[in-house]
């Protein structure tokens, strides 16, 4: 893939800079712009063997859906009392996975880290992404997915309205909203870019379609000034929006009675989680495209050291979390919470949970030493670890409760059909599909946020030595 | 009739083809073939083999020609007599009740079906009747769907091809001619009237009659002419005993008096005040029962120990025998169980049950004679079946076929073939006879061993007398005409002698003839025999003085080694209700096994084999040997393999073929209960059982879930004025008032159930709940909407066995309601927990939610909504759900609106015990009451009021509507250990 | 291509109108130096269009803080009141049911969607009443006229004095932005 790069620099590894050195307004802006604008036909093999590849998946997912519609979902193990599995497991795992690019974008442009200028646009794309996986699961989870339209407040000949008390209606809402506001947010981020793009296309139909997307942005310094506002505006919302979600989510659970279920710490607890296997993600995603696009002057070691440090952080609120729970299971005094803890680790699935600690709480303790951090081979590895982690924390909390509760003698097994891989493995296709579409056609760092910051870094040089340069070509 | 049903009735060979031809054009025929999988079928998933479709194509024809008319409404021609209204009424929408009654084992059941526009959907006790007395049980509620099951045996077929009546009337008229004295007759047993003196007619000199039941109580019969010289019938008044001794005796479950029985022992048991006064159980048995689980003291011993435990306490009670030495644990339960016998002279029952030898029934009797039993709570009457109906009877007919002497063989409502014992080789033997008429209502094992297959009338099909285990004379009127023409025997019988005699006439003629009543009077004696379901004129009889004779010692030396038990299975009894569904899927009382039967061991008999759940063993006895899946069941004997009868049926149909092993392939004439020297060699296979409940331990939430206490504990407790522990309940909210109208509850007495399924399956009937096969039970999607859990406590040899009825508790704070996006499941201002199926989106939180785990899902269409004789059995007052919805108990809303409706119409409250819900009526120890709890004056109110009164899981305040009593043991503290 | 468009419309009209005077600077510093001059100059109409936000120069052009942000607080607040009423309204006074014995105004429960209100009416509005008050979008625009005005995207920093200007004189105009320090000056048209 490389080689088919034009514009590819020596790799130089930054380590406490978050830009290569020389960078200039004109190379940063053809580093990204180029990758999108190059011609169709000489689309990089790469690329095309990669969506090939996601295409199939995608085929295995839309196959498993239309045999879940057609003979019902008694194709997946759920049962009596088991009725939630790896629909509703990896529901919760793809919204976590979409929140570290909510918190890139909006929570970390309210505290003014410089970092995120050249990850945000990529990890925008991914929440999308993964908040659209996500999305399809509570959709074919019910048992007649062709009445989903009910939960939505609509005026029916039924004159039944949704019931606003259920934790599965707030999804409805915070779901909805989430992805709404996402893509709102993610557009308006583009205009200048794609107007950059507009610019720099030579073919026609790229000049249309780059320039209907950009809606005529000309830079002028009155928009830049509401421009600015809004994206605060809209970063100011996001930051209690993506904290709500996961919360809203936790709540699926925490209102229930179930043992282990009914957990007050549940939305912290989860929206630390989401963050984790979000930065994960991201770090997975960001390593080979750096190195395939030649971003390394973009997407520094810094960077990478830094993420890194968010998710040593919030991987140690969810390691609380755990530990929590094991402790108020015996304080509470309560036999259900109680037996609930001796089961999950010493019970029939107790591997699953000892994966759990393994994945989500002994790995990442790696992460202390900055020689690790800044370790693409070992980094890649950790996250990887920790998405399977935080599957099986998923896979705990909701199996694992639902197979032993109050009485029992209605205690169960769950054991997943093919079916139910079919639909988690067949969701990554839809994931990267859209994911591969996205580094083609939009550009996968923020242009003019980077150029920006090429021109902050020129200004500290400048302080530094009472001199008077130029930036750009 | 339709041109293709015409073809099918009354086809020569040609026509028949010639209308598959037809047939073949038409949509059901197609619409049967392109059925993805038989959905009454066990394996859901499975493709359509050659076999089934070919049964398919064989049903789709019969089919077709049921829905061409046989479907339609379709009263009898004669005369029938509806229980409270005029069938001329017939009110669309209201269901009529017909008395009528079903044979058990030959014995009459006194029943009212229920019938939508002209089709029985339920049947129900009749409340004159003595054996019912207006419950029933599982096999009783089950029979409704054999009358449907479309693998019913459809036409007359002569050596596998159909035939005619016309041809078989005259072929059987000229067979019979030339029989003569070779003609045998083999029913199953029965005791009518009619029938016995249509056959007494038939078998002019030389000629006999046989009788065979699998499970027949010829033990039982030959201990009575031991003991007295003379086979009396023996009959027991359980409500009059306070002291219950029951020697391997199942007797509140799978008989003919099991039903009235299980009601006089729960009127003993049941709490209805503060101070409870119960009777005393003791059970010796060497496999768990439904008679053993009400037991207060069990005691698990091997079958051919119960003589001795027997002659150990006929001994004590002066019965002149040697007082065998037992094991210390077993002698100090019968000195514990004769004190308490002798403390209750005269109002004690020891009895035994139809396994035991006839050595152990003798003394028996002597016991209860000398406890003074006799006449008060033990009676004796003449015998109402008076002839062997077990191994020795179908011997003797097996020895004169291979004697040559039977050259015509009528074989009526028996399969023979299947349920014989190995060592007869019946199929074999029927080889040797001219002419085999088989009289069935499927085309089964025996069938296909036979000259001439007659398909048989179901009991709700026909005219027909009955006489119950008292003498008590019931009449059979038909709820539908025969859906397939099938035959009755007695049309049979007559065909023999070339008689046209129709059922009616043949049954009217005979009471005629019985009362000797004119024209008139006899006419409005019918009419109210036909009422009541009781025929007048012949009431319960007398009982007989008896003379015990000298009963000699029944103790044999206890044999070592293992003793392989036959048992009935608890749902399938004998097997020939295999094809049904229903009972299949049936949870076994304590295995809560379905679908499969298993070699049953106690634990630790199957660690001395080696083997666990789900170990495929070979059971190897006089050579003969099958292979079975072990079962590991606390509370079993050790040394003792209970094998169940009634599976591995090959001819049964669609639902029952291939079900289980045959363990009458183990069985042999001389030891048809208990047989000695069964070797288990482990295979390395393993087999996949199903279960429905998966583990017994209470995890020691008792205080939460079941509250159990000895009854002399509790009685302490009140004296000390210490009140039962429940739980406060606070409410952060105001609760809703419920104060006002009906507000529907329900108790269920932990001491009355003995776990007898009844209630499952009258549920199961009345709210058309799906049939959903092992494969998906394996996987944890039963659908009945009542469970009955079991607990073990105590060491597993012989631990205590608690039961709990368990369905929708219609909570107050419903945790499910919440959670439901769509409010498809909502209270109602009556205090249910309404399920909106039409409303339901399928997200299954609500099952999530529910700390009582009594939501059912629809995981696929399991509701069969092609086969028309299937659709016809439905309760039309409740929706057939579809796939992807919630469903499960609702206190049978249907019948509540039923009874307002009535009410408003007359312009009054429902009354207390108007509305009963399905599994209260069927229930045979009225464990479960129901009613409106804002009417103080309720039954269910005033036990609601009780002290010993709890709610599950209350420390969730959920405010349940159903509330249990306490399960009290009435232990002796003697006998401690066995106190909770 | 939009320049090219316009051409084909000059072509058309005999006398073209002119928008203004655009200049480019090299620097973000110099533009802002050069708007203070050109507004002391007395000129009130000007924009400025450059490839990144330039912190300060809105200010030098004398432009109001935009309003932007109390429409997105009233939409907000219309969002999360409007969705709390309805479910007042669906529980209390529409269809009242007695879901698991809760009261039929369970605020509680409100609580988590009359949120999601707020966002949703506030992220709309921010999006969507951010391109009305910029008025776009307007694919066309006479700025696009400029030689070169594509740097205006990639690492222009570009002036522009409008003919709109009460004082509006192209000469002086065009001599006042060389004085500033513009690399280059050209006088565009509609």
């Amino acid at each position: 893939m490389q080689s088919s790069q034009p514009l590819k620099p020596p790799v130089v590894e930054t380590y406490d800079e978050l830009l290569g050195p020389g960078e200039t307004y004109t190379s940063v802006t053809a580093k990204i712009g180029d990758i999108v604008l190059y011609p169709l036909l000489k689309t990089p093999w790469g690329w095309i063997g990669g969506f090939v590849a996601a295409g199939l998946f995608l085929m295995l997912y839309l196959y498993s859906l239309a045999t879940l519609f057609t003979v019902g979902i008694g194709i997946w193990g759920i049962n009596i009392p088991v009725a939630w599995g790896f629909d509703i497991i990896n529901f919760v795992w793809w919204i976590g996975i979409g929140h570290a690019g909510t918190l890139i974008s909006a929570i970390l442009l309210l505290f003014r880290q410089d970092w995120r200028t050249s990850i945000n646009r990529a990890a925008e794309a991914m929440t999308i992404f993964a908040v659209a996986c996500a999305g399809i699961y509570p959709l074919v989870h019910t048992g007649r997915p062709w009445l989903d339209y009910w939960f939505l407040p609509y005026p029916s000949t039924l004159g039944m309205w949704p019931q606003f008390r259920s934790p599965l209606e707030w999804d409805v809402f915070a779901i909805s909203t989430y992805a709404t506001v996402s893509v709102l947010f993610w557009f308006v981020g583009l205009i200048p870019d794609l107007a950059t793009l507009r610019d720099r296309a030579q073919h026609p139909i790229a000049k249309i379609f780059y320039g209907i997307l950009s809606l005529g942005w000309r830079g002028a310094a009155k928009h830049w000034q509401r421009y600015e506002m809004a994206s605060l505006i809209l970063a100011g919302l996001s930051t209690p929006l993506v904290l709500s979600v996961h919360s809203i989510i936790s709540f699926d659970f925490a209102v229930s009675q179930l043992p282990g279920w009914h957990v007050t710490v549940f939305p912290p607890y989860f929206v630390a989680g989401a963050v984790y296997c979000g930065f994960a993600m991201v770090i997975l995603l960001m390593i080979p495209i750096r190195s395939w696009f030649g971003l390394h002057g973009l997407i520094t070691m810094r960077h990478f050291d830094v993420m890194s440090k968010v998710m040593l952080a919030s991987g140690l609120i969810v390691t609380y979390g755990y530990f929590g729970e094991i402790f108020y299971s015996w304080y509470s005094g309560n036999i259900y919470e109680y037996y609930l803890i001796v089961s999950r680790t010493t019970g029939p699935w107790a591997w699953s949970y000892w994966a759990l600690i393994l994945f989500n709480v002994l790995v990442p303790q790696l992460l202390w030493s900055k020689k690790f951090r800044t370790n693409l081979p070992v980094l890649f590895f950790i996250s990887i670890c920790i998405n399977i982690g935080m599957w099986f924390e998923r896979w705990v909390i909701i199996v694992l409760s639902l197979k032993r509760d109050f009485i029992p003698t209605s205690w169960g097994v769950y054991t997943p059909t093919f079916y139910d891989w079919a639909t988690y493995i067949g969701s990554f296709g839809l994931f990267f599909v859209l994911f591969f579409l996205f580094v083609r056609l939009l550009p996968m760092v923020a242009i003019f946020e980077v150029r920006d910051l090429v021109h902050k870094t020129e200004h500290k040089a400048h302080d530094k030595k009472e001199g008077h340069g130029h930036a750009g070509a | 009739m339709s041109k293709e049903s015409l073809d099918i009735q009354g086809s020569s060979g040609q026509s028949y083809w010639r209308s598959l031809e037809e047939l073949s054009q038409s949509a059901e025929f197609r619409a049967r073939l392109e059925r993805e999988f038989p959905r009454e079928a066990a394996e859901l998933r499975d493709p359509v083999s050659r076999r089934s479709f070919l049964k398919l194509m064989g049903a789709s024809m019969a089919l077709s020609s049921l829905v061409g008319c046989q479907f339609a409404l379709k009263q009898p021609q004669e005369k029938i007599v509806p229980y409270v209204r005029q069938p001329e009424q017939v009110i669309p929408g209201r269901s009529l009740y017909f008395a009528t009654s079903m044979t058990v084992q030959g014995y009459g059941i006194g029943l009212l079906a229920e019938s939508h526009e002209g089709r029985p959907t339920k049947v129900e006790g009749n409340a004159f009747h003595p054996a019912s007395r207006g419950s029933s049980d599982a096999w009783i509620q089950a029979s409704v769907l054999t009358m449907y099951d479309p693998d019913r045996s459809q036409q007359i077929l002569k050596a596998g091809q159909p035939a005619s009546w016309e041809d078989a009337f005259t072929a059987l008229g000229s067979a019979y001619a030339q029989a003569g004295s070779g003609l045998r007759i083999l029913t199953e047993p029965t005791a009518s009237p009619s029938l016995v003196a249509a056959i007494q007619e038939v078998v002019g000199a030389g000629a006999k009659w046989y009788q065979y039941d699998a499970l027949s109580g010829d033990n039982t019969r030959a201990g009575a002419q031991a003991a007295f010289g003379s086979a009396v019938n023996t009959i027991y008044a359980f409500d009059k005993a306070d002291v219950v001794v029951a020697l391997d005796s199942d007797f509140t479950h799978g008989s003919a008096t099991s039903i009235r029985y299980a009601q006089d022992v729960a009127s003993k048991r049941r709490i209805t005040s503060d101070e409870p006064v119960m009777s005393r159980i003791y059970v010796a048995e060497p496999t768990p029962s439904n008679t053993g689980a009400l037991a207060d003291h069990r005691l698990a011993v091997k079958s051919g120990d119960i003589a001795a435990v027997t002659q150990a306490i006929a001994a004590a009670v002066g019965v002149s025998v040697a007082a065998p030495t037992l094991p210390e644990a077993t002698q100090k339960w019968v000195a514990t169980a004769v004190a308490d016998l002798q403390a209750a002279t005269g109002k004690s029952v020891v009895i035994a049950g139809e396994t035991q030898p006839a050595a152990v029934h003798a003394l028996v009797h002597a016991i209860n004679a000398a406890l003074a039993n006799v006449g008060s709570t033990v009676n004796y009457t003449a015998p109402i079946i008076d002839a062997d109906t077990g191994a020795a009877s179908l011997k003797a007919l097996v020895d004169e076929i291979n004697a040559g002497a039977v050259s015509m063989l009528v074989i009526a409502d028996v399969n023979v073939v299947y349920s014989a014992p190995a060592d007869l080789n019946m199929a074999e033997a029927l080889k040797k006879v001219a002419t085999v008429v088989h009289l069935g209502l499927y085309n089964d094992e025996t069938a296909a061993a036979s000259t001439w297959h007659i398909h048989a009338t179901h009991y709700l099909e026909s005219w027909g007398d009955t006489r119950a285990y008292n003498g008590v004379v019931s009449l059979q009127q038909p709820l539908i005409a025969p859906l397939y023409d099938g035959k009755h025997l007695s049309e049979v019988l007559n065909a023999l002698t070339g008689k046209r005699v129709s059922a009616h006439d043949a049954v009217k003629g005979h009471w005629q003839a019985q009362l000797g009543l004119d024209g008139f009077t006899f006419d409005k004696a019918w009419q109210t025999a036909l009422h009541d379901g009781i025929v007048a004129g012949a009431s319960a009889i007398g009982s007989t003085p008896v003379t015990l004779g000298t009963v000699g010692a029944a103790a044999g030396a206890s044999s070592d080694g293992l003793e392989l038990i036959f048992r009935a299975d608890p749902s399938l009894r004998d097997g020939s209700a295999a094809n049904n569904g229903w009972l299949q899927e049936v949870p076994k009382p304590f295995s809560k096994l379905v679908w499969d039967n298993s070699a049953q061991v106690s634990p630790e008999t199957a660690s001395k084999l080696g083997v666990k759940t789900e170990d495929v063993v070979t059971l190897t006895i006089n050579g003969r040997s099958v292979e079975a899946p072990i079962n590991v069941v606390p509370g079993q004997a050790n040394d003792t393999v209970v094998v169940h009868l009634g599976f591995g049926r090959t001819q049964a149909g669609k639902v029952g073929n291939g079900v289980g092993f045959n363990s009458y392939a183990l069985r042999s004439s001389d030891a048809m209960w208990v047989a000695n020297g069964v070797t288990v060699s482990k295979t390395d296979k393993t087999y996949k059982l199903a279960t429905t409940q998966s583990h017994y331990n209470l995890e020691g939430r008792d205080f939460d879930i079941l509250h159990a206490k000895t009854l002399a504990e509790y009685l302490e407790e009140k004296k000390a004025g210490v009140k039962h522990k429940k739980h406060e309940i606070y409410s952060l909210f105001p609760a809703y008032d419920y104060s006002k109208g009906y507000q529907w509850g329900m108790t269920i007495d932990l001491n009355a159930c003995n776990g007898c399924n009844a209630c499952v399956v009258a549920c199961q009937a009345e709210n058309n709940i799906p049939v959903v096969g092992k494969e998906e039970i394996w996987r944890g999607r039963e659908m009945q909407w009542i469970r009955i859990d079991t607990y073990f406590s105590g060491d597993s040899s012989n631990p205590t066995i608690y039961q709990q009825p368990i369905a929708c508790m219609q909570c107050e704070h419903a945790p499910c309601e919440i959670v439901c996006p769509v409010a498809a499941t909502v209270h109602d201002s009556e205090g249910i927990n309404n399920m909106v199926y039409n409303r339901c989106v399928g997200t299954k939180y609500c099952s999530n939610n529910c700390p009582y785990k009594v939501r059912r899902f629809n995981f696929f269409q399991y509701a069969d909504e092609e086969t028309p004789s299937l659709k016809l059995q439905r309760n039309p007052d409740v929706t057939v759900r579809v796939r992807g919805v919630m469903e499960k108990c609702n206190y049978c809303l249907q019948r509540i609106n039923e009874a307002r409706i009535d009410a408003t119409r007359e312009d009054r409250v429902i009354q207390d015990g108007e509305v009963v819900t399905a599994c209260q009526q069927a229930c045979p120890s009225q464990a479960i009451v129901f009613g409106n709890i804002n009417d103080t004056s309720s039954q269910v109110a005033k036990l609601k009021a009780l002290e010993t009164k709890f709610t599950v899981l209350d420390s969730l305040n959920t405010k349940p509507r159903t509330s249990y009593m306490i399960k009290f043991t009435n232990s002796n503290p003697e006998l401690s250990g066995k106190t909770e | 291509m939009f320049k090219r468009k316009s051409n084909a419309a000059e072509a058309a009209s005999a006398a073209p109108a002119t928008y203004g005077i655009m200049a480019e600077f090299s620097d973000s510093d110099s533009i802002i130096a050069a708007a203070y001059k050109v507004r002391d100059a007395g000129y009130t109409v000007v924009e400025a269009y450059t490839h990144i936000p330039v912190h300060g120069l809105a200010e030098a052009l004398g432009h109001r803080p935009t309003r932007l942000p109390w429409g997105v607080f009233l939409f907000g607040l219309l969002g999360a009141s409007g969705l709390f009423g309805f479910m007042t309204w669906v529980n209390v006074v529409d269809y009242p049911m007695n879901i698991g014995g809760r009261p039929f105004f369970s605020w509680p429960a409100f609580i988590p969607i009359t949120f999601e209100g707020m966002v949703l009416g506030a992220a709309y509005s921010a999006v969507f009443g951010l391109i009305a008050i910029c008025g776009l979008p307007l694919l066309y625009h006479p700025v696009f006229n400029t030689p070169g005005f594509e740097r205006a995207t990639l690492n222009g920093f570009f002036l522009c004095i409008e003919a709109k200007d009460p004082q509006y004189d192209a000469a002086k105009a065009t001599t006042l932005l060389k004085s500033v320090g513009a690399t280059a000056v050209n006088e565009i048209s509609e």
